[in-house]
C-alpha cells in the first residue's frame, strides 16, 4: 500500500471515530439544570488521536503478520534473542542481576527519602505479584480463563477478619487457615464447573465472583454487610511493640518473604510432572487427555492451587489494611490481576512480576494517570492479545540436557 | 488360540439421525498390523474415537485383553484411563503441544506411568528427582530411536511436518501401549518419508512388541505392511482380509470407484 | 392471583428485554464461537446515546412520538457502529489465535468501553425520561399491566418476527446461517465471511440498542455499569436456551425473566442478581447444551 493510500485510509478511520464517539465525547447533558455542554475540543483529540493510532496500528499489524516469513528465512532460529533471552543465556549476568535486585529490595525501605507511604505502595505491588503468580497458575499455565479470582482473595481476607472478630485468632494462625479455606472453596467450585468448555468457565467464574461479593454485601449478620469489618490487627512479631513506620517495614519484608516463597513453589510446580500436564492441557486438551493425563484432575489442582494463593494474599491484605469490606472485591479487581498476567506474559514468573510492578506503581506515581487506570487495563488486554499475546516476557520452556551415561539427567 | 488384544463387537455410533458406525466388528491380535481403510466419511476416525473414549458408542462392546492383564470392557471408560490401560493414538490433524519442546511432548506421554503429585513437585524429594530423571532419560531414548534427538529442545511447532508426524508417534509410544492407533500417519508425507515411516511402523511392531491399528489412504503403505485390512464404507464393514483378498473384492472396488466403472 | 399476574407480566417484560440483548450474544456465538463480553457495553452505550439525544431534543422543545423515533434511531445507529468497530478492532485480528486470546480481548474491550463512557460522561446515575407512549387502552383492558410493559412486550415481539424473517428469507440471513454451520464451506461457495460477521455484529448491536432504549425508559435511570449485569443476564439467557440458537435465546430469556420475577416476588429481593447466576451455573452443569441446543460433537 502506498503512503498516500495509507494516509487516506487513516483519514477515513479518523473521520469514522469522530462520528462514532461524537454522542459520548462531545455533548454532555445536565438533565437537572437542563443545559448542554459542547466539548468540541474532544472531537479534535479523537480525530487526531485515531489518525495517528490507526497508522501505528496498521504498521504493527503488518509487522506482526510478516513475522512468520522472516522466521522462515532465518530457518532454525525462529525468534530473535530478546534481552531476556540473552540474560537467560548468560548465567553470570543473570546472577548479578538477581543479586542487585535482592540488595535493592532489602535496602529500599531504609533509604532516607523513602516514606512509609512509599513502602506501603511497594508492599501493595508485591501483594499483586503474589496474586498474579497465583492466577498465572490457572490462566497462564493451565489455560483456564478465571474471572472470579477475587472471590478467593475475599475468602482469605474475610477468614482472617471474621476469625479475629469472633475468636481473636491471630495473623499467623489465620494465614494457613485462610489459604486452606480458599483452597477448599476452589475445590468445591471447581468440581462441578471444570468440565465446562473454556468460555463457559470464564462466565461461570465471573458469576461466582459476583455472587461472592453480593453475599458479602447482603448477608449482614455474618459479614457485616457493605460497611465491612474494621480494626483487624496487623501481624505481630513476638509481641514486639512497633510504630506505624516500623510495622509497615515489617509487613514489607513479610510480603517479600511470602512472594519469594510463592516464586519458589511456582517454579518448582511448573517444572514438574504436574506443571507439564497443565501446559499440555492449555495447548491441546484433547491430545492431553489422549496422552493419559487426567485433565479434570489437572484442572482441579490448578484451580485449587491458584485459589490457595489468593487466600494467602487475602489474609495479608486484611492484615495490611486492617479493614475489609466487599468494595475491595469487585470484578475490577479480578480484571486488574488478569491484566497483570496478560501484560507480563502468561506462564512467565518474571513477566508477571514486571506486569504487577508496572500496573500497580505507574498509577501511584503518575497521579494524572490513576484516573485512567481501568481504561488502561482494558486497552492493555486488547492490545496485548492483538500484538503480543505472549506478554512482555515470553515464558520459556525448560531446557533439559541429557548425557548418555551421566547420572545428572538435567540442568537448567 | 489367544484372545485378540482389541476385540470390537457390533459397534454402533449414531449422531442424532446420522449413523456413523453400524454393527462393526473388528479385532487386532498380538503382533499384528491391521489397516483400516475406506472412503472419506466411512467412519474410520469415529471408530478410533469410540475406542479411545472420546465418543461414547451408542451400542456394541469394545473389549481389550492386555498382555498379562485381565479382559476389560472399554465402553464408558474415560480417555485417559484407556490410555493408561495401554491404547495410545495419534491424530489425523497433528495435535502436538505446539508451545512445548519436543522432549516435553514425549514427557507428557510418560505422565500416566509416573506419579509425582503437587507435594512431591514442591518438595522435590529423592524419589521425585529420580522419577524425573527417568522420565527424561526414557523420553530421550525414544526420541533417539525416532531420529529426533537433534531437536529435543526445539518447540514442537517449529519442527518440519514429517518430523511432527513422527513426534506424535513417539509421544504415543511413551505411554507404553500394547496397541497403537495411527490415524493417517502418512498423510502429507513425500514418498521418501513414507518409506521411512513404513520401516518405523515395522520396527515398532517387531521390536517394541506393539500392535498397530492404522487408518491410511496411501495404498502403497497399506498393502506392504498390513497383515490384515479392514474396509469400512458408510459405517459398515464391507470386507476384511489380506491385501490380495481385498484387492480382488468386488464390494471394495465398488466402494472406492463407484458403480459406473464396474 | 393478581399478584401472580403482576409478577408474570413483570417477568415477561424483563424476559423480553433480556431476549433483545441475548440475541446478540447468541448470533455472534453462532458465527464465530466467541462470547462477546463487550455486548453488554454496546447496550449501555445505546442507552447513553438515547439519553443524550432525547435530552437534546427535549431542550429543542420537541415532544411526542417523534422524540422516541429519533432517539431510537440514533441509539440503533450508534450501537451498530460500535458493534461493527469493536469487531474490527478487538476480534478480527484474532480469528486464527488460540481460543483464550479473543476472550481476553473481549473482556478488555468491555472494561475499556465502561471506563470510556464513565470518563467522558459521568459515573453517577442519570435519570432517564420515559419516552414510551402512554397507551390508555392498556389500563382499561389489562389492569395488571402498565402501558410501558405492554409497549415493551409488543415491540419485542415485533422485532423478533422481523429478525426471524430477516434470517430466514434474506440473502444476508442465508449467508449468516451458512457461516454459522461451516465457515470454510460458506467461504468456498462465495459467502463474504468478513461482511457476514460484520453484519452479525451490526444486527446484534441494533437489537441491544432497542433493548437499551426500552429498559432505560422502563427503569428510569442509567449509569456506565448497567451493561455488565445486563450482559451477564442476557448471556445466561442465551446459554439457558442453548447458545447459538435464536429461538433458544428468546425462550431462555423468558424463563430467566420469570425466574427472577417470581423469585424476587416470592422469596427475597436482596439477592435479585444472584438468581440469574445460580440458574446459569445449574444449567451449565445439568444441561450445558441448553434447553433448545443440540449437544456439541467434538471434532477430533
Amino acid at each position: 500500500m502506498g503512503p498516500i493510500r495509507r494516509l487516506g485510509h487513516s483519514l477515513v478511520i479518523s473521520l469514522w471515530f469522530m462520528f462514532l464517539t461524537f454522542p459520548i465525547m462531545v455533548p454532555k447533558v445536565d438533565t437537572i439544570e437542563k443545559t448542554v455542554q459542547w466539548r468540541w475540543d474532544n472531537l479534535l483529540y479523537v480525530g487526531a488521536g485515531s489518525f495517528f493510532l490507526s497508522l501505528l496500528w496498521r504498521f504493527l499489524l503488518e509487522r506482526k503478520e510478516r513475522g512468520p516469513f522472516r522466521a522462515a528465512e532465518r530457518e532454525q532460529k525462529p525468534d530473535a534473542p530478546t534481552w531476556a533471552d540473552r540474560l537467560r543465556g548468560n548465567p553470570r549476568a543473570l546472577r548479578s542481576v538477581v543479586v542487585i535486585l535482592a540488595l535493592a529490595v532489602c535496602i529500599f525501605p531504609f533509604l532516607p527519602f523513602v516514606t512509609t507511604y512509599q513502602v506501603n505502595i511497594l508492599t501493595n505491588a508485591i501483594l499483586y505479584i503474589m496474586l498474579g503468580l497465583g492466577l498465572n497458575i490457572v490462566v497462564g499455565l493451565a489455560g483456564l480463563l478465571h474471572l472470579g479470582y477475587v472471590a478467593f482473595y475475599a475468602v482469605g481476607a474475610y477468614t482472617y477478619a471474621l476469625l479475629y472478630y469472633h475468636f481473636g485468632v491471630g495473623f499467623w494462625t489465620a494465614l494457613p487457615l485462610g489459604a486452606l479455606l480458599a483452597t477448599l472453596f476452589g475445590v468445591l467450585l471447581g468440581f462441578p464447573i471444570l468440565r465446562l468448555r473454556g468460555d463457559y468457565l470464564a462466565i461461570v467464574t465471573l458469576g461466582f465472583g459476583e455472587i461472592t461479593r453480593l453475599v458479602l454485601e447482603n448477608w449482614g449478620e455474618f459479614t457485616f454487610g457493605p460497611s465491612g469489618i474494621a480494626g483487624i490487627p496487623r501481624p505481630g512479631l513476638f509481641g514486639m511493640e512497633m510504630n506505624l513506620h516500623e510495622v509497615t517495614i515489617y509487613i514489607y519484608f513479610l510480603m517479600v518473604g511470602l512472594c519469594l516463597a510463592t516464586i519458589f513453589v511456582v517454579r518448582r510446580l511448573q517444572d514438574s510432572r504436574i506443571g507439564r500436564a497443565w501446559v499440555a492441557l492449555r495447548e491441546d486438551e484433547i491430545a492431553c487427555e489422549a496422552m493419559g493425563v487426567d485433565t479434570r484432575m489437572a484442572k482441579l489442582t490448578a484451580f485449587a492451587l491458584g485459589s490457595t494463593w489468593a487466600g494467602l494474599a487475602g489474609v495479608v491484605f486484611a492484615a495490611k489494611t486492617t479493614f475489609v469490606n466487599p468494595a475491595s472485591f469487585t470484578f475490577l479487581e479480578s480484571a486488574m490481576i488478569l491484566s497483570i498476567v496478560v501484560l507480563g506474559g502468561m506462564g512467565s514468573i518474571a513477566g508477571v512480576a514486571l506486569g504487577a510492578l508496572i500496573l500497580i506503581l505507574t498509577p501511584e506515581y503518575l497521579r494524572a494517570f490513576s484516573e485512567y487506570r481501568m481504561l488502561a487495563f482494558g486497552v492493555i488486554m486488547v492490545l496485548m492479545m492483538v500484538f503480543r499475546p505472549q506478554g512482555i516476557v515470553t515464558g520459556v520452556r525448560r531446557v533439559y540436557t541429557y548425557t548418555r551415561k551421566g547420572q545428572d539427567g538435567k540442568e537448567t | 488360540m489367544t484372545e485378540p488384544l482389541l476385540d470390537i463387537r457390533d459397534l454402533t455410533m449414531r449422531f442424532g439421525g446420522l449413523v456413523a458406525l453400524s454393527g462393526v466388528g473388528l479385532h487386532v491380535s498380538a503382533g499384528e498390523v491391521v489397516a483400516l481403510i475406506g472412503p472419506n466419511g466411512a467412519g474410520k476416525t469415529t471408530l478410533f474415537n469410540c475406542v479411545t473414549g472420546i465418543y461414547q458408542p451408542t451400542a456394541g462392546d469394545i473389549f481389550i485383553n492386555p498382555p498379562g492383564g485381565p479382559r476389560r470392557r472399554l465402553n464408558g471408560m474415560k480417555t485417559h484411563r484407556i490410555t493408561a490401560a495401554g491404547i495410545a493414538r495419534t491424530f489425523q490433524n497433528i495435535r502436538l503441544f505446539p508451545e512445548m519442546t519436543v522432549l516435553e511432548n514425549v514427557m507428557i506421554g510418560r505422565h500416566c506411568r509416573t506419579r509425582a503429585g503437587v507435594l512431591a513437585a514442591i518438595l522435590r524429594d529423592r524419589d521425585t528427582r529420580r522419577e524425573e530423571r527417568e522420565v527424561v532419560e526414557r523420553s530421550y531414548e525414544i526420541l533417539e530411536r525416532f531420529d529426533l534427538a537433534d531437536h529435543v529442545n526445539d518447540l514442537a511447532k517449529n519442527l518440519p511436518y514429517g518430523d511432527q508426524r513422527r513426534l506424535e508417534i513417539a509421544r504415543a509410544l511413551a505411554t507404553e501401549p500394547f496397541l497403537l492407533l495411527l490415524d493417517e500417519p502418512a498423510a502429507g508425507m513425500n514418498p521418501k518419508e513414507t518409506d521411512e515411516l513404513e520401516g518405523l511402523i515395522r520396527r515398532i511392531c517387531d521390536e517394541e512388541k506393539v500392535s498397530v491399528l492404522m487408518i491410511e489412504h496411501d495404498m502403497r503403505i497399506v498393502m506392504s505392511i498390513s497383515d490384515r485390512i479392514v474396509v469400512l464404507d458408510y459405517g459398515q464393514k464391507i470386507a476384511e482380509g489380506t491385501a490380495a483378498e481385498i484387492w480382488e473384492n468386488p464390494a471394495v472396488i465398488k466402494a472406492y470407484l463407484g458403480e459406473e466403472t464396474l | 392471583m393478581e399478584y401472580f399476574l403482576e409478577l408474570f407480566f413483570g417477568g415477561l417484560t424483563r424476559g423480553s428485554i433480556y431476549a433483545l440483548i441475548a440475541l446478540g450474544y447468541t448470533m455472534v456465538y453462532g458465527i464465530i464461537e466467541l462470547i462477546n463480553f463487550a455486548h453488554g457495553e454496546i447496550y449501555m452505550i445505546a442507552s447513553f446515546t438515547a439519553l443524550i439525544v432525547s435530552s437534546l431534543l427535549a431542550l429543542q422543545g420537541m415532544t411526542g412520538p417523534a422524540v422516541l423515533l429519533l432517539t431510537a434511531a440514533a441509539a440503533i445507529i450508534f450501537a451498530a457502529a460500535h458493534g461493527f468497530t469493536v469487531e474490527k478492532v478487538a476480534y478480527k485480528p484474532l480469528r486464527q489465535a488460540p481460543r483464550l486470546s479473543p476472550l481476553i480481548s473481549a473482556i478488555g474491550m468491555s472494561i475499556f468501553l465502561q471506563n470510556y463512557v464513565m470518563l467522558a460522561q459521568t459515573s453517577d446515575f442519570l435519570p432517564f425520561p420515559n419516552l414510551l407512549p402512554d397507551l390508555p387502552f392498556v389500563a382499561e383492558y389489562l389492569p395488571f399491566l402498565g402501558a410501558t410493559e405492554f409497549f415493551i412486550i409488543v415491540t419485542t415481539a415485533l422485532v423478533m418476527v422481523g429478525l426471524t424473517l430477516l434470517i430466514k428469507f434474506t440473502r444476508m440471513g442465508k449467508a449468516m446461517r451458512a457461516t454459522a454451520q461451516d465457515r470454510n464451506m460458506a467461504m468456498l461457495v462465495g459467502v463474504d465471511i468478513n461482511r457476514t460477521i460484520s453484519n452479525t455484529f451490526i444486527i446484534g448491536s441494533a437489537l441491544a440498542a432497542v433493548g437499551g432504549v426500552l429498559i432505560a425508559s422502563h427503569i428510569g435511570r442509567i449509569n456506565f455499569y448497567i451493561g455488565f449485569i445486563a450482559g451477564i443476564k442476557a448471556f445466561t439467557a442465551a446459554v439457558l436456551g442453548g447458545i447459538g440458537s435464536i429461538p433458544g435465546a428468546v425462550l431462555g430469556a423468558l424463563v430467566l425473566g420469570w425466574t427472577e420475577s417470581f423469585a424476587t416476588g416470592y422469596v427475597s429481593s436482596d439477592y435479585e442478581d444472584v438468581f440469574a447466576f445460580v440458574l446459569l451455573v445449574l444449567i451449565l452443569i445439568v444441561r450445558p447444551s441448553g434447553l433448545l441446543g443440540r449437544p456439541a460433537v467434538q471434532k477430533v
